[in-house]
């Protein structure tokens, strides 16, 4: 096993120091000149050049990139032209957010995914099987920025059940700061009223983020399931006497669940992408409002430290789900 | 029939038939054993002939768009049909009957521990009516049956008992799963065994030692069991009593001695033939089992039998007591037994 | 033919095949079905937030513009992009998915790690942070899109090749002398052609969602064009009063989505053996 984690880390950071490099150069190749953008709209050439010469912009690219690199080594990302702070301060300070929002989506959509793929497929063909379909395909073809605007639509505005926008009410002070998370803060602070309220604000955003990944988990729960009924050792443990509910939720689940767990990893991506799109629409400050914000501004050190730090974090989702992946199926760890 | 103590698994007239998307097929037509307690009795016939089909239907797992048309299973001389109904087939499957599958390397979970599925059907059937454990608290309940299996595993000659419950079945060779399942059959301490061809998927060494224990432990243990196979050899060496198989129907049952030696129907003939052991010319019986779904009109045998007589072609013939305590379901056989 | 007439019988994947005809030929004829062509740029201030009548079904926007119009004008935009991403991702992952697949050395490394990069953050980042800096506009955003999605073909190929490159039949061909460039295209290419197919379809759909999003953030289609994203983005200033002209641009994504992933579905289950069984 710990073999195994110092290889995945090991894997991890050749493609981590190629995405900077990717990113970087992204960033040059395309015919723009962050100079231009910095100076902003009604900058004279001479302005141009001296941020030019202020950011290093005229030196070669390779040395740029060599300079960047030697910073980031130091744990400096550089500031963000928009908010002048530096960029880590500005990430740490909303990554908490994200993951929070990230995480609950994800807990809800394995809550229900699991269950409802391992039903559809225990009563594959029954009405309620296609009803799951009908569900999981419309979940994955619905534009989740979309979808969110239409239950704030429904849910705020109009019914006025849920808060539009925001982590907290604009008045409140968050609990204080432990994990950042602001439901496990409140619960271990103690503070009940700002748990509810946080979770009250927490409903949409999670909701909406969590549809895609609902329905993939669905499907895949579903599909694993059908697979393992086939298997052998379903009709043995038939055979053998094994309660009915024994078989499907612990025996058939737990096979079916590895392949659906190696599929997490993807699944984060997709989440960190609608979080993008989700974030900016409930005026959520984590770090997906922040690359949106980053990009428009062209604040080019923001949008190179988002993406590492997003890169960072989808090598350590993967590297856990091996983990997991290793801990579910005993023959995976003797492999490696 | 002359069944001289009254049986412990009575299959009587049973026929099971199959949906298909071509029409119904008849797996199972009219297929009559016992199984009297303390014995072992062996159901033989080539691949196709309904054997597993059999196993199924008497541990109510015939598979979707499959039925039981006709005739009764009983156990201890209660019926066991409506086995499907849950409630019923728990207490059955496992407790009652055990069950030993033909494919050691596929039929246990992969992703389990060895001894947690040892532990599951004792969880919830007892080992046992002697069994006092079952109403003692969780953590005690569980000492106590991991310790029936650790005696059951060294009953079964496992090597290490103690180390294998923590292991996974990807872990242990074919011959010590298989020495596994049996445990795992026996642990509920039930009055039958069914095994499925259990020696098939193992090599010839392996399954030598595997019939021995089976037999050592189902003698020790005053456990019958139907052992289904497609090897007269393994009858030879297991079985006391023995049933032979045809497309779904039974031909010929007796003491395994007698049927052995001096086969009456046709098929069971053929079928000993072509065993290498038992025969000096090695023959093959020309054709093949035919299609469940357009049976052959009268003996299913006769499109195939050296031996047809017109009644073949017309009737079916009846399971009738023939010498030395056997049954045969063949018009040629009944005639000469019948001048 | 077995197989066509058991994709004719599913009947969600027949859907999809209704719905996608039916969006391709709004596409082609759109500005010919267009109930009231002159409001589709031109804004009439006597008309604005009305909401959906007879007249216009879907209302009009802040600017009077028919909403209706503009939906089934906007297709033709959504269309092109798609198509076009996805077949310049085609057209570069491909050819390198083969490559890298069935050659080894430096090169097919290298190919695989710059695809590895590109997957090591979701591909909206990318395509957000080069759709910017490439200017604003519809052809920038495709330029971004296609740039970063090409790598999932990529990937897919690669595994697929990988896995013929060792079959019996590719080594039988290879002991057969047959040439290199001969195996590549009149072997392996079809073999991968059914996941590149598969993918292609439910690539269009997604990318079609991406786009919108894109227009949504700003990044993509800019006024006064009929973008669905877009549109979404311009009706949020006016919520909740004009709900319709959120409303009917996202159903339009969703229905066009929902045909493309209907499809694919189908296909998919038709071409995979093992998914093919679980559906039975």
């Amino acid at each position: 096993m710990g073999r195994l984690l110092l290889r995945r880390l090991l894997l991890a950071l050749p493609a981590l120091l190629g995405l900077l490099v990717l990113t970087f150069i992204l960033l040059r190749v395309v015919p723009s000149d962050p100079s231009t953008a910095l100076a902003g709209e009604n900058a004279t050439p001479e302005q141009i050049e001296a941020i030019r010469k202020a950011y290093g912009f005229d030196q070669p690219l390779w040395r740029q990139f060599v300079v960047y690199i030697g910073q980031v080594a130091t744990g400096d990302l550089g500031n963000s032209i928009f908010t002048e702070q530096p960029v880590i301060r500005d990430i740490a300070r909303r990554l908490p957010a994200t993951i929070e929002l990230v995480l609950m989506a994800l807990i809800f959509a394995t809550c229900v995914g699991i269950p409802l793929g391992v039903l559809a497929a225990v009563h594959h063909n029954s009405a309620f099987d296609h009803a799951v379909r009908v569900i999981t395909v419309g979940g994955l073809a619905i534009a989740p920025f979309w979808f969110a605007i239409i239950l704030q639509l429904i849910f705020s505005m109009d019914l006025n059940w849920l808060p539009l926008r925001g982590r907290l009410p604009v008045q409140v002070q968050p609990p204080e700061f432990i994990t950042g998370l602001y439901m496990p803060d409140s619960l271990l602070s103690g503070r009940l009223d700002l748990f509810l309220q946080s979770a009250h604000h927490m409903i949409l955003p999670a909701f909406t983020l969590s549809l895609g990944s609902l329905a993939s988990i669905t499907r895949f729960t579903r599909a694993g399931v059908l697979e393992t009924l086939q298997k052998d050792f379903v009709s043995y443990e038939r055979a053998a006497g094994y309660p009915d509910r024994r078989i499907i939720w612990v025996y058939v689940l737990r096979n079916s669940v590895v392949a659906t767990v190696t599929q997490i990893g993807l699944l984060f991506g997709a989440l960190i992408a609608g979080a993008v799109a989700i974030e900016t629409i409930f005026d959520w400050p984590g770090i997906g409002s922040y690359a949106v914000q980053a990009i428009l501004t062209s604040d080019y050190k923001a949008i190179l430290a988002v993406t590492l730090v997003v890169g960072v974090i989808y090598a350590l989702v993967n590297l856990v789900v091996d983990i997991v992946h290793a801990l579910l199926d005993p023959r995976v760890a003797e492999e490696n | 029939m002359t069944a001289s103590a009254p049986a412990l698994l009575d299959v009587r007239n049973l026929s099971v038939a199959v949906d298909t998307d071509e029409g119904v097929a008849s797996i199972l037509d009219g297929v009559n054993f016992q199984l009297a307690p303390g014995s072992i009795h062996g159901v033989v016939g080539e691949s196709g002939c309904g054997k597993s089909t059999l196993i199924k239907a008497i541990l109510g797992l015939l598979p979707a768009r499959s039925r039981a048309t006709e005739g009764s299973v009983a156990l201890n001389g209660k019926p066991l049909f409506g086995l499907e109904q849950a409630s019923t087939a728990h207490s059955v499957r496992g407790r009652q009957i055990g069950f030993i599958p033909q494919d050691p390397f596929l039929a246990l979970n992969p992703v389990f521990r060895v001894g947690d599925q040892l532990l599951e059907a004792m969880w919830w059937h007892g080992a046992g009516s002697d069994d006092t454990n079952r109403e003692k608290p969780r953590a005690q309940r569980r000492r106590a049956y991991s310790e029936r299996i650790v005696e059951l595993l060294r009953a079964v000659q496992l090597p290490d008992p103690e180390l294998a419950l923590a292991r996974y079945p990807h872990q242990f060779s074919g011959g010590q799963r298989q020495r596994l399942l049996i445990a795992a059959a026996l642990a509920c301490a039930p009055q039958v065994v069914l095994a499925d061809e259990p020696t098939t998927a193992l090599d010839v060494t392996t399954q030598l030692q595997i019939l021995k224990l089976l037999r050592q432990l189902t003698r020790e243990r005053g456990v019958s069991m139907m052992f289904v196979t497609h090897d007269f050899g393994v009858v030879a060496q297991l079985c006391d009593t023995v049933t032979v198989m045809y497309a779904g129907q039974t031909v010929e049952t007796g003491p395994v001695a007698t049927v052995m030696e001096q086969p009456s129907h046709p098929y069971t003939r053929m079928l000993l033939a072509c065993h290498p052991e038992r025969s000096v010319e090695l023959k093959g019986i020309p054709g093949a089992v035919p299609s469940p779904l357009r049976p052959p009109a009268g003996c299913r045998f006769n499109p195939r039998c050296p031996e047809v007589i017109p009644d073949c072609e017309s009737g079916r013939p009846k399971l009738l007591p023939a010498s030395a305590g056997r049954h045969v379901a063949c018009f040629r056989c009944h005639a000469e037994a019948v001048p | 033919m077995l197989i066509i007439r058991k994709f004719l019988r599913d009947v969600p994947a027949m859907m999809g095949f209704a719905i996608i005809c039916t969006v391709i030929g709004i596409a082609v004829f759109g500005s010919m079905l267009v109930p009231h062509p002159h409001l589709v740029f031109e804004s009439d201030l006597l008309r604005r937030f009305e909401p959906p009548s007879a007249e216009f079904w879907f209302g009009t926007d802040n600017l009077g513009r028919d909403i209706f119009s503009r939906v089934l004008v906007g297709t033709q935009g959504a269309l092109t992009v798609a198509l076009t991403v996805v077949a310049v991702a085609i057209a570069i992952g491909v050819p390198l998915g083969i490559y890298a697949g069935y050659t080894t050395g430096w090169l097919s490394e290298l190919v695989m790690r710059v695809t590895d990069m590109f997957l090591a953050v979701p591909q909206i980042i990318l395509a957000l942070a080069i759709a910017q800096l490439a200017g604003r506009g519809l052809g920038s955003a495709m330029t971004a899109l296609a740039l970063t999605y090409w790598p999932f073909f990529c990937r897919t190929v690669y595994a697929e090749t990988r896995r013929l490159r060792h079959s019996v039949f590719i080594e039988a061909l290879e002991g057969l002398g047959a040439s290199r460039t001969r195996i590549l295209f009149a072997h392996v290419l079809p073999n991968v052609a059914s996941p590149i197919i598969v993918r292609a379809t439910v690539g269009m759909g997604f990318t079609i969602l991406t786009t919108a999003l894109l227009g949504f953030l700003g990044v993509g289609a800019t006024a006064p064009s009929p973008d669905w994203g877009l549109a979404i983005a311009e009706s949020r200033e006016y919520l909740p009063d004009m709900w319709w002209a959120a409303t009917f641009p996202g159903l339009a994504i969703l229905f066009t989505v929902l045909g493309f992933n209907l499809f694919g579905d189908g296909l998919r289950d038709l071409i995979d053996p093992k998914l093919r069984r679980s559906r039975s």
